[in-house]
């Protein structure tokens, strides 16, 4: 069973957010979503400044078995992406609500269309 | 690696297990409209001993000329192993070694070659081999465009001193995706700094630097690499590697040398063959590695231990990434590079600078016999390695056709590509070219052009 934070927001394509005490989005990809992947071998974290939309591809995951795209939970203006990840993107399979985060964003406006983490379990549920 | 396709029987029980009638039936999903049932232009096919009639008399209008033409393929000496191991039933197939249990002698002929042309090119990390040069131009153009994160241009400049074959093919493979090609006339034959003056401060990803450059001769690379890093430009070589023997590898140009170097393997034991099939190679530093095109086999160890090789990095290629793969190149071209690996490994660092000094030598002793004929002298001065440029007094086409009637083929004529050369003309000679094959071609150029003055 994967760990889903209460104190959290998701979406369907396994992408968590939480928000900072600055006002600015934290995003990171499930605990569910490193297991599927396996070991991840390395990850492209975007620049700063660069401008998202909701859906924009922000980063790419590999692992040794896929490369897969993670998608702007919101929209806004990338603010840092998480440069320990560079050398070490295992952090991602040990801390994937922690400092395996892959970037920090300020929000273009309020974050709508995110679930919950009861929703977010309901929906791995309905996907398994 | 043994190849067995399947048997009808196969077939059959595998479209059994799927429940499927027939193999069409497989491609249903692709609308009817979609599909070509027969291609114009195409015959149909012939058997084996009507394709082979055909292919010999094909060969046979080749004759066995004295060739003076480079161009971008070049005929040296291959020594008889090459292709004795080469066409070996455990190399000959172009079957990609996805099975590393049952491919590791092929997988570790590529490893080998993927280390001997780092090391050729003074570059950290070799993929496992692309179609020809001019496609290996086009994807390190891409590359560099995915590579290069500061830059968001997607502007490539490329010198006319670029082969013009490669150019048209980066420009047909990358423009689709928005890369843009801008061309730097070079009339003096060579990539001058002031040719490159006003792109200074601009955004451009990156600039095709190839050395010796399609004119045979010498672009200074040290100084235009240091002037493109300088520009936060990204710099892509693209090398004949025979002549890496004796000049400088691409990963040691300037301070920093290349972000990428790529280039054609035909000159390393590939037969012309009318133009193909031949092999292209990509190399660059390894903080690059994950934009890198096509494949890369890896050393590793197995379960117990021992060593072994594997295709690695494989998330970002199309098989896995499909759409978003790094390039749709899902092949490399085995034989030609098993050929290639052989050929190095025979000559050695050795070998190679010797046939890279002699072809230097034999071009330098064609120019000099060329030039002393009336009405022929060089079009570019400065150092050059193994072909030059020669403006003759009137028309190019009717001397070759002339020369062709001798039994010479006389070189490349470049009033299509560069009609603004005038008269042009670029000839070649390699280690294979005797002081008796220079001279031969030199009586028959003069008698060329005296029976044209008589004519005329």
């Amino acid at each position: 069973m994967s760990e889903i934070p209460a104190d959290l927001k998701y979406t369907k394509s396994h992408e968590w957010v939480r928000t900072l005490a600055d006002g600015n989005v934290e995003v990171g990809i499930t605990d569910h979503a490193q297991g599927a992947l396996g070991d991840l071998v390395f990850v492209e974290v975007p620049d700063s400044g660069k401008a998202l939309k909701v859906g924009d591809t922000f980063a790419v995951v590999e692992s040794v078995k896929a490369a897969s795209d993670v998608y702007a939970p919101v929209a806004g203006a990338v603010v840092e992406g998480n440069a320990a990840l560079g050398s070490q993107p295992e952090l991602i399979n040990s801390e994937p609500y922690g400092a395996g985060w892959i970037m920090r964003l300020k929000p273009g406006g309020a974050p709508s269309g995110l679930l919950s983490a009861a929703e977010y379990q309901a929906h791995l549920a309905a996907e398994g | 690696m043994p190849f067995n396709p399947h048997t009808p029987d196969d077939v059959r029980q595998m479209l059994a297990a799927i429940g499927a009638n027939k193999v069409d039936d497989l491609f249903d999903e692709i609308p009817k409209e979609l599909r070509i049932e027969a291609l114009a232009g195409i015959p149909d096919a012939l058997n084996e001993m009507q394709i082979g009639r055909l292919m010999m008399a094909r060969a046979a209008q080749d004759g066995l000329p004295l060739n003076f033409i480079g161009a971008g393929a070049y005929e040296h000496h291959i020594p008889a192993a090459v292709w004795a191991v080469t066409t070996r039933g455990e190399f000959y197939s172009a079957y990609t070694p996805y099975q590393a249990e049952a491919s590791q002698g092929t997988l570790q002929l590529i490893y080998e070659y993927q280390t001997m042309i780092s090391s050729l090119t003074g570059m950290e990390v070799s993929n496992a081999s692309l179609y020809e040069g001019g496609s290996a131009v086009a994807e390190a153009s891409l590359m560099a465009v995915r590579a290069h994160r500061k830059s968001k241009s997607q502007r490539i400049l490329v010198p006319t001193t670029v082969h013009p074959n490669y150019r048209k093919v980066a420009v047909a493979t990358a423009s689709g995706q928005g890369v843009r090609f801008e061309e730097i006339p070079c009339p003096k034959g060579q990539l001058s700094l002031a040719d490159l003056a006003k792109y200074q401060g601009e955004d451009i990803t990156a600039l095709v630097i190839q050395q010796p450059n399609f004119f045979g001769q010498l672009e200074d690379v040290d100084a235009i690499t240091d002037w493109a890093h300088a520009n936060g430009i990204f710099v892509i070589g693209s090398v004949n590697p025979t002549s890496l023997g004796i000049l400088k590898p691409p990963g040691q140009w300037g301070a920093k040398g290349v972000d990428i170097a790529c280039g054609d393997c035909q000159p390393l034991g590939v037969p012309l063959s009318s133009g193909g099939p031949y092999a292209g190679f990509l190399t660059t530093r390894m903080e690059y590695v994950r934009q890198m095109p096509g494949r890369i086999v890896g050393r590793t160890v197995d379960a117990i231990g021992k060593q072994g090789f594997a295709l690695t990095l494989q998330a970002r290629e199309q098989h896995i990434r499909r759409g978003k793969a790094t390039s749709n190149i899902c092949t490399n071209q085995g034989l030609l590079v098993t050929a290639a690996t052989i050929y190095l490994s025979l000559l050695g660092p050795e070998g190679l600078a010797r046939v890279a000094n002699t072809s230097h030598q034999r071009a330098n002793e064609l120019i000099a016999a060329l030039t002393r004929v009336k009405g022929v002298r060089v079009a570019f001065e400065g150092p050059r390695f193994h072909e030059a440029v020669l403006l003759l007094d009137r028309p190019v086409a009717p001397v070759i056709a002339q020369l062709a009637a001798r039994g010479i083929v006389g070189g490349f004529d470049l009033s299509v590509d560069y009609p603004e050369l005038g008269n042009a003309l670029l000839v070649c000679a390699t280690e294979t070219r005797t002081a008796a094959d220079i001279k031969a071609y030199a009586d028959a150029l003069t008698e060329s052009l005296k029976a044209a003055v008589r004519a005329a």
